[in-house]
């Protein structure tokens, strides 16, 4: 299970990446082998507001669709698009081509609740038991 | 089983219920009658309808008398369809699954939209279900339904609208149609919802409207008869984002209002909002060709409150009529439906507006029904009618008072000239006999 060291993690299975105020967000290396293949990805359009905690998207596996939920509050300043034609990366590439939106921390305190990886490895260890 | 579980009898199974919630004794019911007693009771309560085959009908306002060729009900009575519910292990029933994917090509095709569900209800939830879904795709509450939109689809359009999750907005209607000038005044909505024909019968400038509604941001719901797309330009090529309408005429009977059949098609864009059950085809394990219910994503067994319609079914049968029906008279006998029903329809305006008094109400084009004013009162006309064994039309003051001089006539290609031309004597006669009798004023 990869889960790489230099990313922030959330127990809603999303991975964040950090560059100052930017926060890059997706779903693991774990989330996406558990949903399965993916078959569309519903994002939010650039300059919706999100919330902390709160969806800002679903995921469609072929019989199942999940929220994914927004790892910190703020504004979308970026959408992959590549996703509406091609959902399969997020299986493919979840850390890279798979990302899904750039938020602006409206709170930057809300960055010291996300998760390490380490925190994030054993969360992962404890559901799959 | 009773044994089994160690009980003496049905009542302790019923132990829990509150005691006053339980029956203490039998129904109160009339004791029960004999196969030949119930066939008597029966055919005694249906002596008190007519049909079309006993009666001379010009009703329509929505529903109407088109001929059923015998094959349809031939093929919807075969058991296999007829007693079939909506599967729910879909892809175990193959052959329904193909005939609701020949049904749904086929209204694609109609209505020159890119996809189509498996059916709704009627043509008054797929107008509502078609504005929930702009107000969806636009991510705006405001709703503008024509004020000739059929009274009965926009009231069940208000009905979906309690609750707020849209608001309703009529838009005023001149000369017998929309104005596509009144939609820029109308701030921001969802969409514009447009019949044509319209309830009045009156074929609306579809183009004109898009073409507004679209530089004001808004989507497009065309409501149309789909009779009429054998002979008119079909709403897709007139710009429709959503393209609706009851399909009643295909194949079914009028059978006292139902069931009907609401069409549902749209364009590929918008394809994840639509609601509604959706046949696809694909390959199975071994290559071949198989359907399956797809993209159930959208649907309320797996979104829950997210879901895009709470519908979790379709009207197969009539869904199946309507295929059986286009297939039966093909694209050449389709044509020929809508190109009878034109020229009928206004064979009888020219003649009943000979008929002093009687004149189109709305200067406008239109298909197989039209608006006619009345020198006497309508329900008197029609009372007279009825006398004569003839349905002369539906009368528009049960919907507006401002037009309750007025009757709307419909006529399809089952009327024969003979037929109309009868109906037109009748006409004369029934306004002598009331002249005569004093009832001259139409209020």
């Amino acid at each position: 299970m990869n889960i790489p060291k230099e990313l922030k993690y959330t127990k809603e299975h999303e991975w964040v990446a950090l560059d100052g105020k930017m926060a890059k967000v997706g779903i693991t290396d774990y989330a996406q082998s558990q949903l399965g293949d993916i078959v569309y990805v519903e994002l939010p359009t650039v300059g919706a507001e999100v919330t902390s905690m709160e969806p800002f998207g679903s995921i469609e596996a072929v019989k199942a669709v999940s929220d994914l939920f927004a790892p910190i509050s703020g504004v979308v300043k970026e959408v992959n698009a590549a996703l509406a034609d091609n959902p399969e990366l997020v299986n493919q590439s979840p850390y890279g081509e798979g990302w899904m939106i750039v938020v602006e921390a409206a709170n930057p305190e809300e960055l010291d609740g996300l998760m390490s990886a380490e925190a994030y490895e054993q969360l992962v260890e404890s559901e799959a038991k | 089983m009773l044994e089994r579980l160690g009980l003496d009898g049905i009542d302790d199974l019923l132990r829990d219920l509150p005691g006053d919630k339980v029956l203490s004794g039998p129904l109160d019911l009339p004791p029960g009658l004999s196969e030949l007693e119930v066939v008597e009771l029966m055919k005694g309560m249906s002596a008190e309808n007519v049909n079309p085959d006993e009666v001379l009908t010009f009703l329509g306002a929505g529903v109407y008398d088109h001929f059923v060729p015998a094959v349809v009900p031939w093929v919807t009575s075969r058991p296999e369809f007829a007693t079939a519910y909506t599967p729910y292990q879909a892809e175990v029933s193959q052959g329904t699954l193909e005939s609701i994917y020949e049904y749904q090509t086929l209204m694609c095709k109609l209505t020159a939209m890119d996809v189509a569900n498996a059916s709704i209800y009627d043509g008054a939830s797929a107008v509502a279900e078609a504005a929930l879904m702009a107000a969806r795709i636009s991510r705006r509450g405001r709703v503008v339904v024509s004020e000739t939109v059929h009274p009965h689809h926009a009231a069940v359009v208000e009905s979906y609208a309690r609750g707020g999750r849209i608001d309703v907005v009529r838009l005023p209607a001149t000369g017998g149609a929309t104005d596509p000038d009144a939609i820029s005044n109308l701030g921001d909505a969802a969409c514009v919802i447009v019949q044509s024909p319209n309830f009045y019968g009156a074929i609306e400038p579809v183009e004109a409207i898009a073409e507004c509604a679209h530089r004001a941001g808004m989507l497009v719901v065309v409501s149309c008869d789909p009779i009429s797309l054998a002979v008119l330009t079909p709403p897709g090529e007139l710009g429709a984002d959503i393209a609706v309408g009851e399909g009643q005429a295909l194949g079914t009977p009028m059978a006292f209002g139902g069931p009907l059949l609401g069409f549902f098609a749209t364009k590929r864009a918008f394809l994840r909002q639509m609601p509604g059950r959706v046949v696809g085809r694909t390959r199975d394990a071994a290559g071949d060709p198989c359907y399956v219910m797809t993209l159930q994503t959208r649907e309320q067994h797996i979104r829950r409150e997210k879901a895009t319609s709470n519908i979790c079914t379709n009207q197969a049968l009539m869904a199946l009529a309507a295929s059986v029906y286009l297939s039966a008279l093909g694209r050449d006998g389709f044509r020929r439906v809508g190109e009878l029903s034109l020229r009928k329809s206004h064979y009888a305006l020219d003649r009943i507006a000979e008929v002093a008094g009687f004149s189109l109400r709305f200067e406008r084009p239109f298909f197989k029904e039209f608006a006619v004013r009345c020198p006497v009162s309508v329900d008197g006309l029609l009372e007279r009618l009825r006398e004569r064994r003839i349905l002369g039309g539906v009368p528009l003051g049960r919907y507006s008072a401002a037009m309750d001089d007025c009757l709307l006539v419909a006529v399809t290609e089952r009327r024969t000239r003979a037929d109309i031309d009868r109906y037109v004597d009748a006409l004369k006669a029934s306004v002598r006999e009331l002249e005569t009798a004093g009832g001259t004023s139409a209020r």
